[in-house]
């Protein structure tokens, strides 16, 4: 290779890089700032980018690319509105550490400070809301900062980068540097070997436990499929119970025996009884958020705790942990699968005897129960019937945020990793038809719903035109209840059931806004009729809009409810409007 | 400066923290770049930490590391909390607690010093009083006229404080504090 071919201009600079960094598909809206890398874009054919309408879909659907493959998300937005128009998803990205290189056109170095049409301080507005962030202002070190956005986006605890790249050094001619076998920024080193003093003293506790339980979350998901494997062999090796965060759902399989679904605000009973209750707790890429913990102060507390997590600061950030274990998941679980094959003395059968007999009483109580009626869709059955008719295809689920998530994270049922795409940490609407798009993208032939509410779908229902576009058969289904239902439900809980601003009015129809874009809009409000019409959806090789009408005021139950413990829960059955009137306290009413 | 009673911003924390809070010197070793000292700040008005002093310079200048010197105020979880978030961030090689170095030595804290320069206008005997008061501190006279001087001081910041409150009768019209830099005691580097 001789020198003249790697000189070339910052927008060719940024598609080599990209491609040496096996970036096949990028999310993006062009704009002023752009237009060189835009142009470059056009001339090949290596790289398809796909146009969203807007640009916090262009983020979205990276993330949702991101999650269903292991890979790094890719957006491309211009100056200005185009880069706070990525925030939302840049911090949706930060909290649920998904792999995302954000590339966003600058003003001209010459013309930066100064108010120029379509300037933002983006470096300063996106420093709180990636993991790291970069202002090119030199054309030689265009390629070195992409290489290492991508290694910083991956590696560690995965995130948000952004590249800010102003128009003058798009033209600007330099030469292109090729990716480093050896991380050339040596103050980010990630620490991804567990300390194996510490993996032996967590097995020799796990092994004492009489009442123990798996924890387990997001982290596991980004460590890679081999993680979920050995999270499935630990599991089988040791016999114990296992529940998981939102974030978590697939890891371990909903059909194995020892799962007990997922825990927390809207957990299943089983799940947050045997959290409260356990002598042994092993936490696995998860974080102790406080929609899982509850009450802090009565956060498991007979328990001695094990922490798994590859970022120091989750450590003891909300709950004290006994044994802290710094590593990469999968890694970390490699050596404790080893450790724990290596002891002779296993523990005897009989020593979580009567843990399994209360596991199975709490089980029993069937916390997900709910009235079912033969005159509406109960949103509860409408996902029953979405999950028994999806399943055992090649499926994966994204959802919008609200009552229509919790019972999509309680009723369908995942047994495989990256199959389960949801705003977790940031609670973002709009989040989940993008990402779906994101997913179809990358999985052409699989089948991809975006389980939604009739109130978040229309935060990005723009998104609508490119799914025709590019031909994503994405299926969104709308569990219609004419409310913004989790709000609905914790003004009925918190403010005596006031219903301020929660009512969807002037609801579009459905049916002709998918017909309108070139899409196919279904209906259906009778239960008896759900069945065929699922099938009916899933078999159409388009986009489909459905709007499934359920019942309006149906409430997400189990809760545990702000500011009470996991042994407080309120259970559908026990949820009388009096006792959900009275459920939170002054206190309680305080927190989010 | 902000934030005394919600040390990490969960909602979840309505029991008041019964630890006590103390003062902690940290000396954070960051690659020179543009940006690092907002993020550094920016994580502390993010999450809500305190800043009670706080000092940057280049410090190795071929290696393009600057040390940062923040005094902060927090409990003990919430300062190990401070080190684990600073020490996430990508710029960022080495967070050392020389609080924690220095009891580690023996010592109640590592060497802290400032530097102060103080203006006083005056004339007659609070000239004189304000002279003999620089000697007794050791303090300089960097620039003068028959109506001020400029007086340059090095010390703890309790003795800066001391000189400052008195050299207030005296015509005390302008002070600048550089904030603490420090340092552990004995022969082992950061």
């Amino acid at each position: 290779m001789t020198d003249d071919s790697n000189r070339m201009t910052g927008a060719e600079i940024v598609l080599r890089a990209l491609k040496d960094n096996g970036v096949e598909h990028i999310f993006g809206y062009p704009g002023g700032a752009v237009l060189p890398i835009y142009d470059e874009i056009f001339q090949q054919d290596e790289i398809q980018h796909i146009l969203v309408r807007h640009e916090q879909g262009a983020g979205h659907a990276a993330e949702g690319y991101a999650r269903s493959t292991g890979k790094v998300g890719v957006m491309l937005v211009t100056s200005g509105p185009g880069a706070t128009n990525a925030v939302t998803p840049l911090q949706d990205a930060l909290m649920d550490s998904i792999p995302l290189v954000c590339l966003t056109g600058q003003v001209p170095t010459t013309l930066i400070g100064s108010d120029a049409f379509q300037e933002c301080d983006t470096v300063g507005i996106t420093r709180p809301c990636t993991k790291h962030n970069w202002l090119v202002k030199d054309v030689n070190e265009l390629a070195g900062i992409i290489h290492e956005a991508f290694r910083i986006a991956q590696t560690g605890r995965p995130g948000p980068v952004v590249v800010d790249i102003p128009k003058d050094i798009q033209f600007a001619t330099g030469t292109y540097t090729p990716k480093p076998e050896t991380a050339a920024n040596i103050s980010y080193q990630p620490k991804t070997k567990g300390d194996l003093e510490a993996i032996q003293a967590a097995v020799e506790l796990m092994a004492t436990a009489r009442r123990p339980i798996l924890y387990t979350g997001g982290g596991v998901i980004n460590s890679g499929p081999e993680a979920s494997k050995l999270l499935r062999e630990l599991v089988e090796l040791t016999d114990f119970p296992i529940t998981s965060t939102l974030m978590g759902l697939g890891a371990y399989p909903a059909s194995g025996p020892n799962w007990l679904g997922m825990l927390g605000m809207h957990g299943s009973y089983e799940a947050n009884m045997a959290m409260h209750s356990c002598d042994v707790m092993v936490c696995i890429g998860a974080r102790f958020d406080d929609r899982i913990t509850g009450r802090l102060n009565a956060f498991s507390p007979n328990s001695r705790k094990v922490h798994i997590d590859i970022d120091p600061s989750s450590i003891n950030k909300n709950v004290h942990v006994d044994i802290p274990i710094i590593g990469d998941v999968g890694t970390v679980l490699e050596d404790m699968v080893r450790v724990w094959r290596a002891r002779t003395a296993k523990p005897a059968k009989a020593q979580t005897e009567e843990w399994r007999s209360d596991i199975e009483r709490w089980r029993a109580r069937k916390s997900f129960s709910y009235k079912h009626s033969t005159d509406v869709i109960m949103p509860q059955y409408a996902l029953e019937r979405l999950n028994a008719l999806s399943r055992g295809r090649n499926t994966f689920i994204t959802t919008e945020v609200g009552q229509h998530q919790m019972w999509a994270a309680q009723f369908i049922e995942f047994d495989e990793p990256n199959r389960w795409m949801t705003s977790g940490g940031l609670g973002t609407m709009g989040y989940g038809f993008p990402a779906a798009l994101g997913v179809q993208v990358a999985h052409p032939d699989a089948l991809v719903i975006d389980v939604a509410g009739d109130a978040s779908i229309q935060m990005c229902i723009q998104e609508m035109s490119t799914a025709i576009q590019y031909n994503l058969p994405v299926k969104i289904f709308i569990l219609n209840n004419q409310y913004m239902g989790m709000v609905r439900q914790w003004q009925q809980l918190l403010h005596g059931n006031r219903l301020s601003n929660s009512y969807t009015e002037a609801m579009p129809d459905f049916v002709k806004l998918a017909e309108a874009y070139g899409a196919v809009g279904m209906y259906c409000d009778d239960p008896k009729e759900l069945d065929g019409k699922i099938e009916e959806m899933i078999a159409v090789k388009k986009p489909v809009i459905f709007d499934c009408r359920v019942a309006n005021l149906a409430n997400c139950f189990p809760m545990i409810p702000s500011g009470k413990a996991h042994n407080e829960m309120l259970l559908p059955d026990e949820a009388t409007d009096e006792a959900v009137a009275t459920a939170i306290d002054a206190k309680g009413r305080q927190l989010v | 400066m902000n934030a005394h009673q919600q040390p990490t911003g969960s909602a979840y924390f309505i029991a008041p923290e019964t630890a006590k809070a103390e003062s902690h010197t940290l000396s954070v070793l960051v690659n020179n770049e543009p940006g690092v000292l907002a993020r550094v700040i920016g994580l502390f008005s993010g999450r809500g930490y305190n800043i009670e002093s706080l000092t940057v310079s280049e410090t190795e200048h071929e290696a393009h590391l600057s040390r940062i010197t923040i005094v902060t105020r927090g409990t003990p979880s919430v300062l190990e909390q401070i080190k684990a978030q600073l020490d996430r961030l990508v710029p960022v090689h080495r967070v050392v607690d020389l609080t924690v170095r220095a009891r580690e030595q023996g010592q109640e804290r590592p060497i802290e010093r400032e530097v102060a320069l103080l203006k006083v206008v005056g004339t007659g005997e609070r000239r004189a009083e304000t002279l003999r008061l620089a000697d007794a501190f050791h303090a300089k006279v960097v620039d003068a006229t028959v109506e001020h001087f400029i007086l340059e001081i090095t010390g703890k910041s309790s003795k800066i404080d001391q000189f400052v409150a008195v050299l207030k009768p005296l015509g005390l019209i302008e002070v600048c504090r550089t904030g603490i830099a420090a340092m552990n005691r004995g022969q082992q580097g950061m």
